[in-house]
C-alpha cells in the first residue's frame, strides 16, 4: 500500500524503513530537511520537506492517492490536526495518530481516530517489567 | 453568559474586553505563564495561566458551566483541539479563529464554528474589487445557517430573472441585494437581478455548492 508518514523523527524513520522492507510505497514528510538524515541510504521512498498541516503541501505530495497516513510529529495537536485532515478532508481509509498525552489520547480516540500513546503503553510495560522480575514483590508471594 | 476565551494574544484580550464590557463573565486562558501574569494585571481575575488544550485546565476554568468557548490562539491545530476538548466536556457552542483560510473545511467537517480569518477578510476585500464567482462566507449563524455574499457575473443564469422565479436550495433565501453603485435593496418577489449585483444570501452550510450552482451556474461561468 501507499503510506504517508508525517514527521521523520526516530519513530517515523524507523517505520518508513520497516514499511519499505515489507514492500510498501512510503512518502515521508518533515518540516526540517535535516530530519531525513535519520533515513538510511537504502531508503528509496520519497522525502518531502513541508508541513503536514498544509493542504497545498499535502496535495503536492499526493495525499489523495494514499492508502494510509501516520502522524508522528513531536506535537500532539499537530498530529491530531494532520490526522483529521487526512481522514475528513482527503478520505484516507487508514489513519494512525501518535499522542503523547494519555488524557488527550483517550479523548481523541472517542472522536474517532486510531490513536497510540507511547507514554501510556511505555509506562505500563516498564511497570510490568519491574514487578515481574522482582522476586520479593508481594504479587509473587 | 460565561465565556472562556482560549489564547491571550491581541485578539483574545480585545475580545475579552468587549465581552466583559457587554456584561459577560469572561475567563482568558493563556498557556505562556509570563504573558498570563501580564494579562492578570490588565484583566484581574478574568485571566488564568494554563493550556486550554488540557482537559484539566478547562475543568479548573469551570468549563462545565461555560456557555461558550472561543479559541483564538495563533495556531489552528491548537484551536481545533481546544474546541474538540471543550465540546467533550459539554460546552454547547465553540468558536475557533482560523489563521489559514484553507483550514476552514476541516473545522466545518468537525462541526466547529469558525470566524473568518484575518487573511480571509483581506482576501475578500481584495476580491470585492474583482469580478468573482465565489461564495464568500461572512458569518456563521446558529443551527448550521450561514450568511454568504456572492457577486453576480453577467453570465449568471439568474441575471434578468425575478427573485420569485429563482429556484434555491431549501432553507436558503436572498436577504439583501447591493447594486454595483453600492445601493442596498431588500428584494421582493418581483425584484430582478442585474449583472454586478452583490447578493447577501442565507443558506445551510451543506447546500453551499447547490446554492452557488443555482446562482451563478458553472463555477467556470464563462462558458454559458
Amino acid at each position: 500500500m501507499k503510506v504517508m508518514i508525517m514527521g521523520c523523527g526516530r519513530v517515523g524513520a524507523r517505520m518508513a524503513v520497516s514499511l519499505q522492507t515489507a514492500g510498501h510505497e512510503v512518502t515521508v514528510l518533515d518540516v526540517e530537511p535535516r530530519s531525513f538524515r535519520r533515513l538510511p541510504d537504502s531508503f528509496t521512498g520519497r522525502t518531502i520537506v513541508g508541513n503536514g498541516m498544509d493542504q497545498a503541501r499535502l496535495e503536492a505530495a499526493g495525499i489523495a492517492q494514499m492508502d494510509a497516513f501516520v502522524a508522528v510529529t513531536q506535537g500532539d495537536n499537530r498530529n491530531y490536526f494532520g490526522s483529521q485532515l487526512a481522514k475528513e478532508v482527503y478520505g484516507i481509509r487508514r489513519v494512525l495518530c501518535r499522542i503523547y498525552d494519555p488524557n488527550r489520547e483517550e479523548l481523541f480516540r472517542t472522536l474517532g481516530l486510531e490513536t497510540f500513546s507511547p507514554t501510556r503503553l511505555g509506562a505500563q510495560i516498564m511497570v510490568d517489567m519491574l514487578l515481574s522480575s522482582e522476586p520479593e514483590s508481594p504479587e509473587a508471594v | 453568559m460565561y465565556i472562556i476565551v482560549a489564547g491571550g494574544g491581541k485578539v483574545g484580550i480585545r475580545l475579552a474586553e468587549e465581552l466583559i464590557h457587554a456584561g459577560n463573565e469572561v475567563l482568558v486562558l493563556e498557556k505562556d505563564p509570563n504573558r498570563a501574569a501580564a494579562l492578570g494585571e490588565e484583566l484581574g481575575d478574568s485571566a488564568m495561566a494554563g493550556d486550554a488544550c488540557e482537559v484539566t485546565t478547562l475543568d479548573a476554568a469551570g468549563v462545565a458551566r461555560a456557555d461558550l468557548v472561543a479559541a483564538v490562539s495563533g495556531d489552528d491545530e491548537d484551536n481545533l483541539v481546544i474546541c474538540e476538548v471543550a465540546r467533550c466536556r459539554g460546552v454547547a457552542r465553540t468558536i475557533a479563529r482560523i489563521n489559514n483560510p484553507k483550514n476552514e473545511l476541516l473545522f466545518k467537517k468537525r462541526g466547529v464554528e469558525t470566524t473568518i480569518s484575518a487573511t480571509q477578510a483581506v482576501l475578500s476585500q481584495i476580491e470585492q474589487e474583482l469580478p468573482t464567482n465565489e461564495l464568500i462566507p461572512l458569518l456563521q449563524l446558529h443551527s448550521g445557517l450561514e450568511l454568504m455574499e456572492i457577486k453576480l457575473p453577467s453570465t449568471a443564469p439568474v441575471v434578468g430573472r425575478a427573485v420569485r422565479d429563482i429556484l434555491l436550495p431549501s432553507e436558503s433565501l436572498i436577504a439583501l441585494i447591493v447594486d454595483p453603485g453600492g445601493v442596498p435593496r431588500i428584494p421582493g418577489g418581483d425584484t430582478r437581478l442585474n449583472p454586478g449585483d452583490a447578493l447577501v444570501v442565507v443558506g445551510r452550510r451543506e447546500s453551499e455548492d447547490t446554492l452557488r450552482e443555482s446562482l451563478i451556474g458553472s463555477t467556470h461561468g464563462l462558458d454559458t
